[in-house]
């Protein structure tokens, strides 16, 4: 049998691994491209009134986007707080108590469909479900689309993460006669603190930079929010209307405002990695 | 010793599938048996892993169960707690008495028996807590007990265990910051601490060093002053230091039983001779 000539082998290696390396180049490429882009466009946005006053007329410069900075705060924390019991629970049943049953199989699948799911459509669920019983957008309606968003993704990233506890911690805190509910919470939560934490501000950084959900919902508004029965400001559906407008100095907040968020959910992906590493060691 | 094993008979008994087994009962008086199995199956799901398991356990004695690997011996230990019902699809049918009741009928206080019945495990298993909290964990759970109290028997606990003196000056480390045998202390101090009558052993120097092994060989033979121990083993040379019984377990049968120096020296059964002299397994 005659060996393949060592030339050929070579050249195969380099072809495929440079089109490997050169495609995750790309991807970072194209992660930095942005970076760059929103950091230019969007620093020279950035003041003192950028981030303490309410927004001009039409037109007028100056003034800020505290009230879109205020309401986005505001509806993800408040979203974050109904959802993440709620996926913590749901993740718990399907990591510890469901042991294989079909209600287990079908939420699990449910899930995954709603996590899937375009953001838009779930807008519109929660234009019907609560704008329009309430005949008005309001802060509330944002609320509940963020929610639904959130729900899935903090139920499966429970889920994922308990079950990387390894089993013989359960066994082993069985065997001292605990009883499944302490288990969990004193041990299996314990042990998978790093996790949790991670999944939720990633849940968190997810829907902070949602709009199309809030477009049927919370809408927006001018006014510094006073209640959240009414079209609440928040700074994506900001982006999209001064970015779409014909003023420059609207164009130029709508990028500030990019850059915030974009600085935002990169901090909190920074931080979740860094608390996880601190864990590890 | 010398009392109890002058009033041990060999009768053969008549197993299932054609194998001659040569199970020695110990007919001493039903005080000196702690654990009485009779006919115990085991089922993983649709499969058999034990078959008509009948044994004996002395109090106060070490019994060593030996075997080849899925031979059954975790499995059958894993009865004694009933820790196995941590997975739905396991179940055992039979009987276990301990101290004359059986563990296995539905209405025995789990709690209590897992209080009674400690297990160790292959893997040291600390809780992510500090070593003080881990020792506390059980205690706290089935005592009440002021801070001072639970700081006494967290002590006794760990001394014990042979393990106070590396121990004492910090307590608040983390129970996964120490060495793996000292891990395995630590796991037996806290199964010491819940005062049990009897310690499983599944391996419990399996992923040790050796002179790690040598100290919880020497901690076995004072701990059988107290408490009842079983320990599964591969290790045959162990089997023959620590344990007064020994239980040879092969493909869920129980091939043979008896005073691990008759067992070692002149097994009846032949293939509990291929397996001590390295022919198999």
């Amino acid at each position: 049998m005659k060996p393949r000539p060592a030339a050929g082998r070579r050249l195969a290696n380099l072809v495929v691994s440079s089109l490997a390396t050169g495609s995750a180049l790309l991807g970072m490429l194209i992660l930095a491209w942005i970076v760059w882009v929103v950091v230019s466009r969007g620093l020279g946005a950035f003041n003192l009134a950028f981030f303490t006053q309410l927004p001009t007329p039409p037109g007028m410069e100056g003034g800020g986007l505290a009230n879109a900075i205020v309401g986005t705060l505001v509806m993800t924390l408040l979203a974050t707080l109904v959802a993440v019991p709620l996926g913590l629970m749901a993740g718990v049943y399907l990591a510890e108590f469901a042991q294989g049953s079909r209600l287990a199989d079908n939420t699990r699948f449910s899930a995954n469909v709603l996590i899937g799911m375009p953001s838009i459509i779930i807008g519109i669920f929660a234009y019907a479900l609560v704008v329009v019983p309430l005949g008005r957008f309001s802060g509330y309606a944002g609320i509940v689309a963020l929610a639904i968003i959130m729900l899935p993704i903090a139920a499966r990233t429970t889920e994922d993460m308990l079950r990387l506890v390894p089993n013989t911690l359960r066994e082993a805190a069985l065997a001292l006669g605990a009883p499944r509910w302490r288990i969990t919470l004193s041990i299996v939560f314990r042990a998978a603190k790093a996790g949790l934490i991670t999944g939720i501000l990633l849940a968190v950084a997810r829907v902070s930079g949602e709009t199309a959900p809030l477009l049927f919902t919370a809408l927006n508004s001018p006014y510094m929010m006073t209640s959240l029965g009414q079209p609440t400001p928040n700074l994506t559906v900001t982006i999209f209307n001064y970015a779409m407008s014909p003023y420059p100095d609207w164009q130029q907040k709508a990028w500030g405002a990019s850059l915030l968020i974009t600085g935002g959910v990169l901090a909190l992906t920074l931080f979740t990695r860094h608390t996880l590493r601190e864990r590890k060691t | 010793m010398k009392s109890l094993s002058a009033t041990l008979t060999i009768p053969i008994m008549a197993a299932d599938r054609g194998q001659a087994a040569a199970v020695e009962t110990l007919t001493a008086s039903q005080g000196d048996l702690k654990i009485t199995t009779r006919q115990l199956h085991f089922f993983y799901g649709e499969q058999q892993a034990l078959f008509d398991n009948n044994l004996e356990i002395a109090r106060n004695r070490v019994t060593a169960i030996i075997g080849p690997s899925g031979c059954g011996k975790s499995t059958h230990i894993r009865v004694y707690n009933r820790i196995y019902e941590l997975y739905g699809d396991q179940r055992a049918s039979g009987e276990v008495l301990l101290d004359g009741n059986n563990i296995l009928s539905p209405g025995y206080d789990l709690m209590e028996l897992r209080r009674k019945v400690g297990m160790i495990f292959q893997k040291p298993t600390p809780f992510p807590m500090s070593i003080f909290d881990n020792v506390a964990y059980g205690l706290k759970m089935h005592y009440r007990l002021s801070r001072g109290e639970l700081a006494d028997r967290v002590e006794e606990a760990l001394s014990r265990a042979a393990i106070w003196d590396e121990v004492k000056d910090h307590l608040r480390q983390p129970g996964t910051a120490i060495s793996g045998g000292q891990q395995q202390r630590l796991c037996i101090a806290r199964a010491l601490a819940v005062a049990p009558e009897i310690l499983l052993m599944d391996e419990p120097t399996s992923a040790i060093d050796p002179i790690a092994t040598a100290r919880i060989e020497e901690l076995i033979n004072t701990l059988k002053a107290t408490y009842t121990i079983v320990i599964v083993t591969h290790n045959m040379q162990q089997a023959a230091r620590v344990s007064d019984y020994t239980a040879f377990f092969y493909q869920g049968h129980i091939v043979e039983f008896g005073p691990t120096q008759r067992i070692f020296t002149a097994p009846t059964n032949k293939q509990t001779e291929d397996y001590i002299t390295g022919r198999f397994g």
